[in-house]
């Protein structure tokens, strides 16, 4: 689906922010990027966004160039570490937005944005605005708003790490099962253990000075998840993994000056 | 003798034009040539620059006291170079705010449209403006007193006599008169005028950006 072949990002100040970088994001699959801060996640997800560009390597979306991906009808969508909502328009406004920009009919936009709100567990909430939301309710919106152009791709940056951890369980409840009911593919970038192993089908397991990836640890669990999954000592085991994973890669770039 | 006049005229004119521009321009090369640094003497072309760009803070410190009389003269229906004079005092605080407003939007939603392939024009009128609006009427809320204190001092300028004066030259005829009273009441007025105005500022806000802008919601949960 998207193919990373050698890219690097080496920003115009000169710092290193990743390492050419070999990775093949598949059709269908939960990937999540994880990693101590400063190892290059976010940037990663940026150049799969097309956000920002490589300085060197090249990246293939569906195997062509990110310019021919709105004419083959294919779309990405991006949910942000926060809501980024526009707070003077109501829920149903912001959720529409995309289609707004695309220049979709609001005839036949109406019933795409009511689905993405259900789908999204917030039906009664259209015409409310954005202040008068939860944390969460925002961030549940923010999703509303990226599934409702029924994106091939969609990426997602540290998208629950200002919630609490029961909310934010709950999301990933939410967002785990309707990865699967939809057929989506989601690169998501944490710093949770536990979301990580939660949600994905493969965490890749990234390192500092300069960004680059370290292992690649496939969760081989059957879907759908849920809290069954969470109490499971196969749950435990693959924290347990990741997590020594995790330590060996940040011990590896201990600061030397 | 006439062409000779004619030409002794426009001698008179472009000479010293000629010596002018003389000056400027090899003020301009000796700066270039020798390399003058900036803070020791600016180059014309430097002057003429940051004229072009601040022109609204020009606006800004020139004293209304001193430009209304030129502005007067310039223009001839009274009731038109007092609206201008008003306006000028006025503008400022409105350019500078909304330009401010517009440069202040959300770096994630600027990316949020980029992603979404918008133009310029969308991200203008969806994006920028809205964001702009509460300093838009900040600034609509400082200008409708500067706008008041704008007329009035034209007015005391211009000496509108007649019918059609004003309340600030009724307050300076009042003085000469020591019709103190007839003062007061003018006073009055003027002041009801502005928190008139000011009330009218703050209805436009409240109906633009009562639904959704902390300044209009106040404390609530």
């Amino acid at each position: 689906m998207v193919e990373i072949l050698s890219a690097e990002k080496i920003f115009p100040n000169g710092t290193r922010a990743l390492a050419p970088i070999e990775l093949t994001v598949a059709g269908g699959e939960f990937l999540t990027l994880i990693g101590p801060s400063g190892c290059g996640k976010s940037t990663l997800l940026k150049l799969i966004a097309n956000l920002i560009e490589p300085s060197d390597g090249r990246i293939f979306w569906w195997s062509g160039e990110f310019r021919k991906v709105a004419a083959s009808g294919r779309s990405l969508a991006f949910v942000f570490q926060d809501p980024t909502l526009m707070p003077w328009a109501r829920v149903e406004a912001n959720v529409r937005l995309p289609l707004d920009l695309a220049g979709v009919a609001k005839a036949d936009s109406r019933g795409r944005v009511l689905q993405a709100l259900a789908r999204v567990g917030l039906e009664g909430f259209a015409r409310d605005y954005p202040r008068q939301l939860s944390g969460g309710m925002k961030m549940r919106v923010s999703i509303a708003r990226s599934l409702v152009t029924e994106p091939d791709l969609l990426l997602m940056d540290e998208p629950f790490g200002a919630l609490d951890e029961f909310t934010r369980n709950r999301l990933d409840g939410d967002l785990v099962r309707l990865w699967w009911e939809r057929r989506l593919t989601i690169v998501f970038v944490t710093h949770s253990i536990y979301e990580a192993v939660f949600l994905s089908t493969r965490v890749v397991v990234m390192g500092a000075q300069p960004g680059r990836i370290c292992k690649v640890m496939p969760i081989d669990e059957p879907h759908p998840r849920g809290e069954a999954f969470r109490n499971s000592p196969r749950f435990a085991e693959y924290c347990r993994a990741l997590s020594a994973t995790l330590a060996e890669v940040s011990q590896a770039v201990t600061p030397t000056r | 003798m006439r062409p000779l006049a004619q030409s002794e005229t426009a001698l008179s004119i472009v000479a010293p034009l000629a010596v002018g521009v003389a000056v400027v321009l090899i003020w301009e090369l000796a700066c270039r040539i020798a390399n003058i640094p900036v803070f020791l003497l600016p180059k014309p072309s430097d002057i003429a620059g940051k004229l072009a760009n601040d022109w609204p803070d020009l606006l800004q410190v020139t004293p209304i006291v001193a430009i209304a009389p030129l502005i007067i003269i310039l223009v001839k229906n009274t009731q038109v170079a007092l609206t201008v004079c008003a306006t000028v005092v006025a503008i400022f605080p409105i350019i500078s705010n909304t330009t401010l407003g517009l440069r202040s939007v959300d770096p994630g939603l600027i990316n949020l449209f980029r992603m979404n392939r918008a133009s310029r024009w969308q991200t203008l009128w969806r994006l920028r403006i809205p964001s702009a609006l509460p300093y838009f009427f900040g600034g609509l809320r400082i200008s409708s007193g500067l706008a008041l204190i704008g007329s009035v001092v034209a007015e005391f300028v211009a000496g509108t006599g007649g019918r059609s004066a004003g309340l600030a030259y009724e307050i300076l005829q009042s003085g000469f008169q020591l019709d103190i009273p007839r003062m007061f009441a003018a006073l009055l007025l003027i002041t009801l005028a502005g928190v008139a105005l000011f009330a009218a500022m703050m209805g436009l806000s409240r109906l633009a950006l009562g639904q959704w802008h902390e300044s209009e919601i106040g404390v609530e949960t």
